[in-house]
């Protein structure tokens, strides 16, 4: 069964926060195990939109959809995506709003 | 979007050759065009930054673009035959294996526009005769064999539509047999079309057909299986139309009628021959000792070999034009990021015949290039995410991608009905083989991947090294063999040179035993068999049998190449494992971060010593444009009972890899709970050298991102400075012991 999010792993956001990429505790990748493994349809996507200087958060829709592109999230790297883009799923699946 | 994208003709090209480039611009928008010769594709500001140089040449202006459409799917045309026009009774019959039967209108065979065998839109059979249709209320199911046919009797006036499982389920709710009162259908100057009908061609069967049939008299339906009889039965013989054999001529694109009148078609875009048909047993593996079992021909309405577009302009290579990496450069705008230009990539390769020629030569993979060409695992994986650990980002032309299926598909790829993709070719624009592109595979930093990291090597060589060198291609390798090797003291491969034929495979073998020093600066190499065709250019073909990374499995009995014949896989199955040739083979994979190498023992050998000359550290290539290290994406390792000579020295194993890198399948049997890098020995990249009887030499680096540290710290740091004295060493003929 996929992992549900359980109460003791927040604390495990701010080794996230610290550093998105790489070498995680097996607590942390299995978090985000659940939240990259998620079904395409409605998958979060980065979008280049300037290259190595600016990316837009979009909505993959699994070809039935075009990829949808969120003009007003707009980050200057990739690292500040990938924490807004942990914050929206950890509300999505814990219903906890992080800061 | 994507304003324009083309390609060419060709990869490699010789001096005094041509090469033609095919451009669509999307609202047939004017394009200007030039040649360049490509330094550095990488765009990352943290790196030398995208480099390339004009080459003036008669090409250079200003073109009128025009939208050049791709239509793909797989189709057998055979022309009109006078026997076609003659029917007045007559039984049109197939077996058939649909796999996406709930589609819409799917044919199987069509004559003109007057008769057709399909699969409808209720998703059971459809007949068409004339005004007429019969339509079995049906569904068939996936991947099961049918027979299917539809009789008229001429005499009568009726036409009957039978829909036969060849298993039947209780219920048997997929059998169906329909009838009507039909009138004879017109069928002067009808072609006979296989899988499609119609003009342009249009409903491209998912699925594969064996054995169609025609028959000039109604067979009675419970005598329709005598058709697959052979012998045929004697009473049948004077009125057989055709009898289509699609197991003869398999490694080519013709088929064959083994009828009176001896029929030939022709196939396009390649759909997928040497598939087992509907009386495969499982007593026979292979389709050249049993073709009777492999009557098949699976098709896809994705299936392309050649986009078929028109040149637009054609580019004669001057003589003195050196070898090495080019593009045509075509732009209608300056836009930021990049949609209105596409760069398309060629190789200069030598002139042939000329044999006094650099000591130094860049094998370009470009049969790596063609597996990859618009791989869609990240518009189409669920797992993409997991398995780079990172967001997957897309570029504007991944998006186009995304928008555009009919550009044709990878070997890493499935069919939309689910199918393993095991053609690809290069007669298409491949909108991931290109300069300034970042992969959605290729870690954090640059995200480099085969094309545009292998230019990270030729910019060293040339930018930093300031060596002369010649650029060959997998193609022109398979084409000439070690022919086309003998010129060099030492060769340099790509980043991921995975894909070899057996004719290529030899000539290395042959070139390296001969005194040849091949750097392997590369991970993953020498993995996968492949074939090329006996009569098409520009394509290849895998069968991902057995064992290793398999983005998707071959069906049983289906292991073996059409285009040639051999058993396809994994080197390593073939008992040639990478680590025989190279002295490492792959042994772990992941694409986040990249991690950095420590010195080993060997490394203090006196054998070792030009290695590290001026390289006082332990630790190696802890920095660099690939994910921040020299050691990640896919690494490689020594196996002494995989061949790995016994003399190899171990120079460095990279340690520290995060848990998203893990060990490949084929290296275990059980699975053990500890695959990942901070627990599994094996996760690491040896770098390793050894020497060989005839004075060649093997050195190997073990990591796919080994090359994107090579320009940093303006190309001062150890992995450029091993590198070199590696290279400067190799092209020193003084022999090694």
């Amino acid at each position: 069964m996929r992992y549900q999010i359980q109460p003791e792993d927040r604390m495990l956001v701010d080794e996230f926060r610290q550093n998105p990429y790489g070498r995680h505790s097996p607590g942390l990748l299995r978090v985000l195990n659940r939240m990259r493994g998620a079904p395409l349809d409605g998958k979060y996507v980065l979008v280049c939109t300037k290259p190595f200087k600016e990316w837009k958060l979009a909505i993959h829709g699994d070809r039935k959809r075009p990829i949808e592109i969120l003009h007003d999230h707009v980050f200057k790297s990739r690292e500040e995506a990938e924490w807004a883009v942990f914050k929206l799923r950890w509300k999505a699946l814990t219903g906890e709003e992080l800061n | 979007m994507l304003e324009l994208i083309g390609y060419a003709d060709k990869f490699s090209v010789a001096p005094g050759e041509a090469i033609e480039f095919k451009v669509s611009a999307f609202k047939g928008q004017r394009f200007r065009a030039e040649i360049v010769r490509l330094i550095h594709g990488d765009a990352n500001p943290e790196g030398p930054g995208y480099k390339h140089a004009p080459v003036p040449s008669p090409i250079e202006g200003e073109y009128q673009g025009r939208n050049q459409p791709i239509r793909a799917g797989s189709f057998g045309v055979v022309p009109h035959h006078p026997a076609f026009a003659a029917l007045e009774s007559f039984t049109l019959m197939a077996m058939v294996w649909p796999t996406t039967p709930a589609k819409g209108r799917q044919a199987i065979l069509a004559l003109g526009d007057d008769l057709a065998l399909a699969i409808g839109d209720k998703g059971g059979l459809v007949g068409q005769i004339g005004a007429t249709t019969l339509e079995s209320e049906a569904p068939l199911h996936e991947r099961h064999w049918y027979l299917a046919a539809l009789t008229f009797d001429a005499t009568t006036g009726t036409a009957t539509l039978i829909q036969r499982p060849l298993l039947a389920y209780p219920g048997g709710a997929d059998a169906a047999m329909a009838s009507a009162s039909a009138t004879r259908p017109d069928l002067a100057g009808a072609d006979l079309l296989i899988a499609a009908e119609g003009s342009p061609r249009r409903s491209h069967l998912n699925g594969k057909i064996d054995s169609p049939r025609l028959l000039a008299r109604a067979l009675p339906p419970e005598r329709l299986e005598a058709l697959l009889v052979r012998p045929l039965p004697a009473d049948l013989l004077p009125d057989l139309a055709f009898a289509f054999d699609f197991a003869q001529g398999t490694r080519t694109t013709r088929i064959h009628d083994t009828g009176p009148h001896k029929l030939e078609g022709q196939l396009e875009h390649l759909p997928a021959r040497a598939m087992k048909g509907w009386c495969w047993s499982g007593e026979e593996m292979c389709w050249w000792r049993k073709p009777e079992h492999y009557g098949a021909i699976h098709f896809h309405a994705d299936d392309l070999f050649d986009a078929g577009w028109a040149t637009d302009f054609a580019f004669t290579v001057p003589d003195d034009l050196r070898s090495g990496v080019y593009a045509a450069h075509v732009w209608c705008g300056d836009a930021e990021d990049g949609t209105q230009e596409d760069l398309i990539p060629f190789f200069v390769r030598p002139k042939r015949g000329d044999r006094d020629r650099p000591k130094l030569a860049f094998l370009a993979p470009t049969a790596a290039y063609m597996a990859y060409a618009n791989d869609q695992n990240h518009i189409k994986g669920d797992a993409a995410e997991m398995v780079i650990g990172r967001l997957v980002t897309y570029q504007p032309s991944d998006i186009f991608l995304y928008d555009h299926p009919e550009l044709g598909l990878s070997l890493y790829d499935r069919h939309a009905d689910g199918s393993g993709v095991c053609y690809s070719s290069r007669h298409r624009p491949i909108l991931n083989m290109r300069p300034k592109y970042s992969s959605w595979l290729g870690a954090t930093g640059s995200g480099l991947w085969q094309f545009n990291a292998d230019l990270h090597i030729t910019d060293w060589l040339e930018s930093h090294m300031a060596v002369e060198f010649d650029v060959i291609t997998d193609e022109d390798l398979h084409a000439e063999g070690l022919a086309l090797l003998e010129p060099y003291d030492v060769v340099i491969t790509g980043t991921h040179p995975e894909y070899h034929s057996t004719h290529m495979w030899d000539a290395m073998r042959a070139w390296i035993d001969r005194g040849g020093r091949l750097m392997y600066v590369a991970a993953n190499g020498w993995y996968w068999r492949i074939a090329f065709h006996d009569e098409l250019d520009g394509v290849i073909e895998v069968r991902r049998a057995e064992d290793g990374i398999r983005t998707w499995e071959a069906d049983p009995g289906e292991y073996h190449h059409s285009f040639t014949g051999e058993y396809g896989g994994l080197w390593r199955r073939q008992g040639r494992p990478p680590q025989a040739l190279l002295g490492i083979g792959f042994m772990a994979q992941g694409f986040d971060i990249c991690s950095y190498y420590r010195r080993q023992p060997d490394s203090h050998d006196p054998r070792a010593a030009f290695v590290f000359e001026g390289v006082e550290d332990d630790i190696i290539g802890d920095f660099g444009l690939i994910g921040g290290g020299a050691a990640g994406l896919e690494l490689d390792a020594i196996r002494h009972d995989l061949g790995t000579p016994p003399h190899t020295l171990v120079l460095a194993s990279s340690e520290a890899h995060s848990d998203v890198i893990m060990l490949v399948n084929e290296e275990f049997g059980v699975v053990p709970p500890n695959l990942k890098g901070s627990e599994h020995p094996n996760v690491r990249a040896d770098m390793t050298f050894f020497d060989t009887a005839a004075g060649g030499a093997v050195f190997a680096t073990g990591s796919i991102a080994w090359c994107g540290s090579l320009s940093w710290n303006g190309y001062d740091n150890n992995v450029s400075r091993i590198t070199g004295n590696v290279l400067r060493r190799f092209l020193d003929p003084t022999p090694f012991s």
